[in-house]
C-alpha cells in the first residue's frame, strides 16, 4: 500500500547494496522506486512507494573493449559520461536521449529513443547484457559480452521499457559503433502534412542511406531534417541528393531542438504505418510533434486538450495500425493512459510480472498504469 | 509444469480424432513410416519419433491443436524446415509435432512501410525475391537460407553472414502472431514499433520453439544499397587473416559481412564446389561493402589496403553478381562441403570477442591435436562467431566420442574467454547441458519465469534450452535439494 510519509531513501554504490534493500523490502511487504538521476521520474509516476532506491551512484564504465566495439557500463552513469569515455576510441553508443541527464539505466528502463534509431534501432537493439537484482534479492544475468548471442533467453529486450517493475538493472553490455567521419544536415523548412509524408517517403525509399530522419512542428508548418553520415569522399553527394529529394538545404549545423521531444505538459507517443505519416500529422493539427521517420512521433498539448489530442490521436493511429498512449501528463489528469489493448496480452504481461516480482516490490503501477 | 505432463501418454489414435475436427485427414500422419520422416532437424544424431505429426494450413488449426495439446497434457513441438542445427526441433516421443511447411503464403509486400508479412513457413530467401522486384530485401541471410523458413529463424534467432553490419533477425522482426501454449492467438509488436508494455517480441524471438508457436511474421524490408562490392583475399594463416580484420574493424569501417575460412574449410569447399579460392592459402577472407556509391569505392580501396599490410598474397574482386555469388557459393556450401573429406563431422557454434580470435584458434588446434581429430573452421569473423567443423570416423573406434569430447571443449575455450555457446544455431536439445557453464542458477531460474508465465503446464518444446526445468508455481527461491523431477528419475541434472 502506499505509504502517507516520505519515501525512506537509499543510495546504492555497489550491486551488494541493491540485493540489500530489495531483500528486506520485498521480506517487509514495502514498495520500492528505482531511480537514476530522475529525468523521467515524474512521468506518470504511479502509486508513491515506501521506499526510493537511487542507482545513481553505480557509476562508471567498467570496461570498453574498442576492439570488440563493445561498453560494459553501471546503469547509474550518465549517457553524456559514457559517450565521453568511448569517443576517444572514435566510437559512440549509438542513442542519443531526448531528455537531458539521462542515465544508461533510464535510459533502459524508459525505453528513450532518438531519430537516430532509423539506422541503428533503439536501445532494445543495442544492449546485449544486462545485470539485475530481481526484488528477491537474486542477482541475475541475461546475454554477455559478445554481439552475437543466442544463449538462453534476451531478457535484456524484456527490462527495456518496463520501467524497473521487473528487477533493477545495474549494469549492461552495449555494442558500440564507430563515429562516423563526417557528418550533414539537410534541413526543408515550412512544409505542410503532405509535403512531410513526401519527405519522408521520397528519401525512405532512396538509396541515400540516412543515418536519421526527423519531422517536427515549427513556427511555420513542419520541418524535416536528414542526418547524413559517411565518409568526407562521398558525403556531398549524398546530401545533395537528399536535398533534391526533400527540397531542403545541406547544412554542416545540427538543427535546432534536434532529437528533443515537446516540452509540453501533456506528451503522447503516437505510433502508426511510416506511410501515414501525412494523414497522422493531419489528425494532429495544432500540437507540438517531434517524430522520426520509423512511424513513432512524440506529440505535445497542455492539458485542457488533452482529452481531445489523444482521442484523434487514437482514432488515427488505429487506421493505421498504431497506438496512442501517454507518457507524461500533470498530477490529477483522468486521461486513460494507454487505451483499449488486448486483454490477452495484458494477461501475459501481468503474469510475467508476477513471475518476476511475485511480491509486486518493484515500481508498482509505472507500466501501463496498473502493473 | 503440472501432473499433467507427468501423466500417462494420450494414444496417437485419441489425438489423431481431436485434431481430425479441424484438420483434413492428409494433414494428420501417425503410420510409423511417414512418422519417421520427422525425426530430426538438421543435427541427424538426435532422433526421436513423434506420436503424431500435424500440418496445420492455417493459425485457426495450429491453435486447435495447442488447446487439445493444452488440454490433455500433451507436449508439443513446432517445425519449419526442419534445417535447425541444434536440435531444436527435435520431436517429443509422446507429443505432437507441428509442422508449418504447409504454412508458406506472403501475405504481403508492404515497401512504403519497409515490411511484409509471411506465414511462417515461407522460406526465408523467398522473402527477398518477393520484395527484389521492388528493390528491397530481408537482411538475416542464414548460409541455409534457400530452405529454411521465417518460422524457425524467429524460433532460432538465427542470422547469418550480414548480421555484423544489419543486426540480428531479433532486429528485423517488427511482429509476430503465435499460438501461446494455452491456445491464445496473441500479437507481439505489430506492423509498427514501441508497442505499449513489455516488449514481449523482444523475449519471443529466439526462445526456441518454448514460448508458442508462430503463426504469422511481420519482416522489416531494407532498401538494396546502391551499390555491393565483394573481395577474396588470400592469406597464408588464419593469424594473418584475423589481423586483417583487426585492422578492417579498428579503422572503423562496418562491412556488411566478414567471414573467414581457414584450409581445411578452402578443401572442403573446392572439393564441392570447384569455388576456385586462391592456391595455397591458409585463409581466405571474404569481405563484403554495401551502401552509396562513393562510400563504398572509398572504403573498399582501404579494406584492400588493410588486406594487402596484414599479408593477403592474393585479392579478388568480383567483378559482378555472378562472380560475387561464387565466392558466397564456396563459403555457403562449406558445411555441407565438409563431408567431401570427413565421414562425419560435428558443426560447431560458439561465439568469442573478436579480439580474442587469434589466441582461441591457436588453443583450439592444440586441442584438436591432442584429441587427434582436425577441426576445420568457417566463420563470422567480424562478430566472433565461429563455426568450428570437427571432423571425424565414426567407423573408428573411440572416435566420435574424443570428436564430442573436442566440440565440447570448444564451447569451454569460448566461455572461457567471455563468450557464448551459441551464436545462431541455438541452444536446443544439443547445448542445453551446456547452459549452467555460462549461466548461474539464479540466472537460469529467471529465464524459466519467463517460461513459466506463458507456458505454466511446460507442453512447450519441452526438455529444449534449459537442462533442468522450473516447476511453474513453486515459491520462488533457491532450491534445496536435488529438482523434483531428478528425484523422480525423469530428468537428468548437468
Amino acid at each position: 500500500m502506499p505509504s502517507e510519509s516520505v519515501p525512506v531513501q537509499h543510495a546504492a554504490t555497489t550491486v551488494d547494496e541493491v540485493c540489500d534493500v530489495l531483500r528486506a523490502a520485498s521480506s517487509a511487504g514495502r514498495t520500492v522506486l528505482p531511480v537514476g538521476n530522475r529525468s523521467t521520474v515524474d512521468w506518470l509516476p504511479g502509486p508513491d512507494t515506501d521506499e526510493v532506491l537511487s542507482l545513481r551512484g553505480l557509476d562508471g564504465v567498467l570496461e570498453h573493449s574498442a576492439g570488440d566495439l563493445v561498453v560494459h557500463v553501471q546503469a547509474g552513469t550518465l549517457l553524456s559520461d559514457l559517450q565521453a569515455a568511448v569517443a576517444g576510441a572514435g566510437q559512440h553508443l549509438a542513442l542519443s536521449a531526448p531528455v537531458d541527464g539521462v542515465t544508461v539505466g533510464g535510459l533502459l528502463a524508459g525505453d528513450l529513443s532518438g531519430p537516430g534509431r532509423y539506422l541503428y534501432g533503439t536501445v532494445r537493439d543495442l544492449v546485449i547484457g544486462t545485470t539485475s537484482v530481481r526484488s528477491d534479492g537474486a542477482v541475475t544475468h541475461s546475454g554477455g559480452k559478445v554481439v552475437k548471442n543466442v544463449a538462453g533467453y534476451d531478457l535484456g529486450k524484456l527490462y527495456t521499457g518496463s520501467r524497473g517493475t521487473l528487477g533493477v538493472i545495474t549494469d549492461a553490455w552495449f555494442r558500440l559503433h564507430p563515429l562516423p567521419e563526417s557528418t550533414r544536415w539537410v534541413v526543408a523548412d515550412g512544409l505542410d502534412a503532405e509535403g512531410a509524408g513526401r519527405a519522408f517517403a521520397a528519401v525512405r525509399s532512396s538509396q541515400t542511406a540516412p543515418t536519421a530522419i526527423e519531422v517536427r512542428s515549427s513556427g511555420d508548418g513542419y520541418q524535416v531534417a536528414v542526418q547524413v553520415d559517411g565518409v568526407a569522399a562521398g558525403i556531398e553527394t549524398r546530401a545533395g541528393l537528399v536535398a533534391t529529394l526533400t527540397g531542403g538545404t545541406a547544412t554542416d549545423a545540427e538543427p535546432a531542438g534536434w532529437g528533443t521531444w515537446p516540452d509540453e505538459p501533456v506528451l503522447l507517443a503516437v505510433t502508426h504505418s511510416p506511410a501515414a505519416l501525412t494523414d497522422v500529422l493531419s489528425a494532429l493539427t495544432g500540437t507540438t510533434v517531434t517524430g522520426s521517420a520509423v512511424g513513432v512521433l512524440r506529440v505535445g498539448c497542455d492539458l485542457d486538450r488533452a482529452s481531445d489530442v489523444l482521442a484523434a490521436a487514437r482514432a488515427v493511429a488505429a487506421r493505421h495500425h498504431g497506438t496512442a498512449t501517454v507518457l507524461r501528463a500533470p498530477a490529477g489528469h483522468d486521461l486513460d493512459v494507454r487505451g483499449p489493448g488486448d486483454p490477452a496480452l495484458l494477461t501475459l504481461m501481468r503474469r510475467v510480472k508476477d513471475e518476476f516480482d511475485p511480491t509486486h516490490t518493484l515500481a508498482p503501477g509505472r507500466l501501463l498504469g496498473d502493473i | 509444469m503440472d501432473s499433467a505432463v507427468l501423466a500417462p501418454p494420450v494414444p496417437a489414435a485419441q489425438l489423431a480424432h481431436r485434431f481430425a475436427e479441424q484438420l483434413a485427414p492428409g494433414s494428420i500422419i501417425t503410420d510409423p513410416t511417414r512418422l519417421s520422416t520427422y525425426q530430426c532437424d538438421g543435427l541427424a544424431h538426435y532422433r526421436v519419433t513423434p506420436a503424431v505429426v500435424v500440418l496445420p494450413q492455417t493459425a485457426a488449426q495450429v491453435q486447435h491443436v495447442v488447446r487439445v495439446c493444452h488440454e490433455l497434457g500433451v507436449p508439443f513441438v513446432a517445425r519449419g524446415s526442419g534445417t535447425g542445427l541444434s536440435g531444436g526441433a527435435l520431436p517429443h516421443a509422446d507429443g505432437v509435432l507441428v509442422v508449418t511447411s504447409q504454412m508458406r503464403r506472403i501475405l504481403e509486400v508492404d515497401v512504403a512501410n519497409e515490411l511484409a508479412v509471411v506465414e511462417p513457413g515461407v522460406i526465408n530467401l523467398d522473402v527477398t525475391k518477393a520484395a527484389a522486384v521492388q528493390g528491397w530485401y530481408f537482411a538475416p541471410d542464414p548460409s541455409s537460407q534457400q530452405v529454411c523458413s521465417v518460422g524457425g529463424n524467429v524460433a532460432e534467432n538465427s542470422g547469418g553472414a550480414h548480421c555484423l553490419k544489419y543486426g540480428f533477425t531479433t532486429n528485423h522482426v517488427l511482429g509476430v502472431e503465435v499460438v501461446t501454449p494455452d491456445g491464445e492467438l496473441v500479437t507481439f509488436g505489430g506492423r509498427t514499433r514501441d508497442t505499449p508494455g513489455y516488449d514481449l517480441l523482444g523475449a519471443f524471438v529466439g526462445s526456441e520453439g518454448t514460448l508458442g508457436i508462430t503463426t504469422k511474421v511481420v519482416v522489416r524490408l531494407l532498401r538494396k544499397p546502391e551499390t555491393v562490392q565483394t573481395l577474396l583475399a588470400g592469406f597464408r594463416s588464419t593469424d594473418a587473416a584475423g589481423a586483417a580484420v583487426s585492422a578492417i574493424i579498428g579503422s572503423g569501417v562496418v562491412p556488411a559481412a566478414i567471414e573467414l575460412m581457414d584450409a581445411l574449410a578452402i578443401e572442403a569447399a573446392e572439393a564441392a564446389t570447384h569455388c576456385g579460392y586462391p592456391d595455397g592459402a591458409g585463409a581466405v577472407l571474404v569481405v563484403e561493402l554495401d551502401g552509396p556509391v562513393a562510400e563504398v569505392e572509398h572504403t573498399f580501396a582501404a579494406v584492400q589496403q588493410h588486406c594487402r599490410d596484414n599479408g593477403s598474397f592474393e585479392i579478388r574482386v568480383a567483378a559482378d553478381d555472378a562472380q560475387r555469388a561464387l565466392i558466397w557459393k564456396g563459403r555457403k556450401s562449406a558445411f555441407a562441403a565438409v563431408g567431401r573429406i570427413s565421414p562425419d563431422y560435428i558443426v560447431q557454434d560458439g561465439v568469442i570477442p573478436r579480439t580474442k580470435l587469434a589466441e582461441v584458434l591457436s588453443a583450439m588446434g592444440e586441442l584438436a591435436d591432442a584429441a587427434g581429430v582436425r577441426v576445420a573452421n568457417v566463420f563470422h569473423a567480424g562478430d566472433g562467431n565461429l563455426h568450428p567443423l570437427v571432423l571425424f570416423d565414426d567407423g573408428v573406434e573411440g572416435e566420435a566420442q574424443r570428436a564430442e569430447e573436442v566440440s565440447g571443449g570448444i564451447l569451454d575455450l569460448c566461455l572461457s574467454h567471455g563468450g557464448s555457446i551459441t551464436g545462431e544455431h541455438g541452444v536446443g536439445s544439443d547445448k542445453a547441458k551446456h547452459m549452467p557453464k555460462m549461466f548461474t542458477e539464479d540466472d537460469l531460474d529467471t529465464m524459466q519465469r519467463v517460461r513459466c508465465a506463458f507456458d505454466p503446464k511446460g507442453l512447450s518444446n519441452p526438455g529444449k534450452v534449459f537442462p533442468t526445468p522450473r516447476l511453474c508455481g513453486e515459491v520462488p527461491g533457491r532450491r534445496t535439494e536435488a529438482h523434483p523431477l531428478v528425484q523422480a528419475g525423469l530428468a537428468d541434472a548437468f
